[in-house]
């Protein structure tokens, strides 16, 4: 299944990607949260797109349904009640509102991925020229790891075939040419997909008008603790991205993740060489180990040093 | 010329082996980065216009079905998202309308006309023929019986008032075009949209 897209980084792989072909237009997902009346439509269309259909729930007396992400719900919609500071209006006497905060939860598409960085399977996750992250799910073995390794708390490791999985940003549909089925779904066009260029234009002048209208915290969330993201929220109260069902505020690959590739591992692998090395050099320098001979072990000139030695003749 | 391995030797080999493999595995051997992108599945698909089934705004949708419509191929829907050419939604559709191939597909769906005959609680499977011939012999019944051309004061009215006719909310505009001449040409006043339901 060779791809035209170039991959860019691949998991747990020493051989540097090829790059002459990166002249590629980096896309982005822009999720203007202050638009969403959480109807769902882009969890539908998320499932029906990719073939996926979770088990049926129960109900938690709240509208978050599935209540977390699974491995087969990639994206969910977390609601939040909040109280935050009275915007917009004549009535002064307040100085409280209610806010109902409705995120569209799911894979941020990290510069940096931390789940990449952390997967120790070649080829399990891998990065495309265009900024996609997507999951090979053939080369996963199940570790985990790339839950560990996400900021966000994002990929899911199936109950059914131990694979971990989350969204792809519809890879199959982006490459060729297609926006990803959550954006196509989304009615009040709260999600909006195009070059990460467009979409942060998009997003200044939002942020913008919610400035206009009260909202003075109001700015884009694209941390750029993970190098920046492909999947961009505009926040109201981008001050305190907490507000939005535990959105991170200052997002960074675990330094875990970061000892585990960056000293332990090549320290290792470098302790493997070495051993393999000196075994080697042993070897050179001091020879085969000597088995001691027949005449050794039994004494010269009786009829058993003869037939060993036959034998080791027909052999 | 034959190759004379000993015991010794063999062991020897076998161990450099695994000792090779073990390093691959440890990465040591760079595989070839191939892409593995999911294959876009619409490639080919048969792909037809229509209206969302469900509410009065009639979204429009694409429907998207194995086979090209030679005649051995038999469609079989199997994804369904917005049309972007349709004025409605350009695109989008809400929840329910994203998830309309589980509806086509739906255990639960009705595929085929049932009668329950009065005082029975049994639905009884009929032909489409015997369905639509049924149908059409209450209406005409009815009218006949029931059909007022004049008022009491003698002006032309041309009605029937006995019988009402329930219509679909996702129609394009002709099919609500002729929908309307028929049953208004019959006569009748009652008439409503299942978006009103």
């Amino acid at each position: 299944m060779i791809n035209s897209q170039n991959i860019v980084a691949r998991s747990a792989t020493t051989l540097p990607a090829p790059h002459a072909r990166d002249n590629v237009v980096e896309v982005a997902k822009l999720i203007d949260v202050s638009k969403c009346i959480g109807c769902k439509a882009c969890q539908v269309a998320c499932m029906e797109w990719n073939d996926l259909r979770d088990d049926v729930g129960e109900c938690h007396g709240v509208y978050d349904n599935p209540m977390d992400l699974t491995a087969e719900s990639w994206t969910v919609m977390r609601f939040n009640e909040v109280e935050t500071d009275f915007v917009g209006g004549d009535d002064v006497s307040r100085e409280k509102e209610l806010s109902w905060l409705i995120r569209k939860d799911g894979c941020m598409h990290c510069a940096e991925p931390g789940c990449l960085e952390a997967c120790p399977a070649p080829g399990a996750i891998v990065q495309y020229a265009n900024g996609i992250v997507d999951f090979d799910s053939n080369n996963c073995i199940g570790c985990g790891y790339c839950i560990t390794g996400c900021p966000f708390n994002i990929p899911r490791i199936s109950e059914k075939d131990s694979k971990s999985y989350k969204c792809t940003l519809c890879s199959d549909r982006v490459n060729v040419g297609l926006e990803p089925a959550c954006v196509k779904a989304c009615p009040t066009n709260c999600i909006e997909f195009g070059s990460k260029k467009d979409m942060l234009a998009r997003a200044d002048k939002r942020v913008n008008d919610l400035k206009e209208r009260g909202y003075e915290h109001a700015g884009i969330y694209d941390p750029a603790g993970v190098g920046g993201t492909h999947v961009m929220y505009v926040l109201h109260h981008s001050d305190e991205p907490g507000l939005y069902s535990g959105l991170a505020k200052d997002p960074r690959i675990s330094p875990v993740v970061g000892a585990w590739k960056g000293i332990t591992k090549p320290i290792m692998s470098a302790i493997l060489g070495i051993t393999a090395f000196a075994g080697f050099f042993h070897y050179i320098t001091k020879g085969p180990k000597e088995e001691p001979t027949d005449e050794e072990v039994f004494g010269e000139g009786d009829d058993h040093h003869r037939v060993s030695r036959e034998e080791e003749h027909r052999s | 010329m034959t190759v004379n391995v000993t015991r010794r030797q063999f062991f020897k080999l076998g161990a450099a082996g695994v000792a090779s493999s073990s390093m691959a595995m440890m990465g040591f051997a760079p595989e070839s980065a191939e892409a593995s992108v999911r294959q876009f599945k619409l490639t080919h698909a048969k792909e037809t216009r229509n209206n969302c089934t469900y509410c009065s705004v009639g979204c429009g949708v694409l429907i998207y079905s194995h086979g090209d419509g030679s005649k051995n191929a038999r469609q079989e829907v199997f994804h369904i998202e917005g049309d972007p050419d349709h004025p409605v939604s350009r695109g989008s559709l809400c929840p329910k309308g994203s998830g309309l191939l589980d509806f086509v597909r739906s255990e639960g769906r009705l595929e085929y006309p049932q009668v329950r005959a009065p005082g029975s609680s049994e639905w009884k499977r009929v032909s489409w023929d015997e369905a639509l011939n049924k149908i059409a012999r209450y209406i005409k019944d009815d009218r006949d019986a029931n059909f007022v051309e004049r008022d009491e004061k003698g002006g032309t009215v041309n009605h029937w008032t006995t019988t009402g006719f329930l219509a679909a909310s996702g129609s394009s505009n002709e099919a609500g075009y002729i929908t309307h001449k028929v049953v208004r040409n019959l006569g009748m006043v009652a008439f409503d949209n299942q978006a009103r339901v």
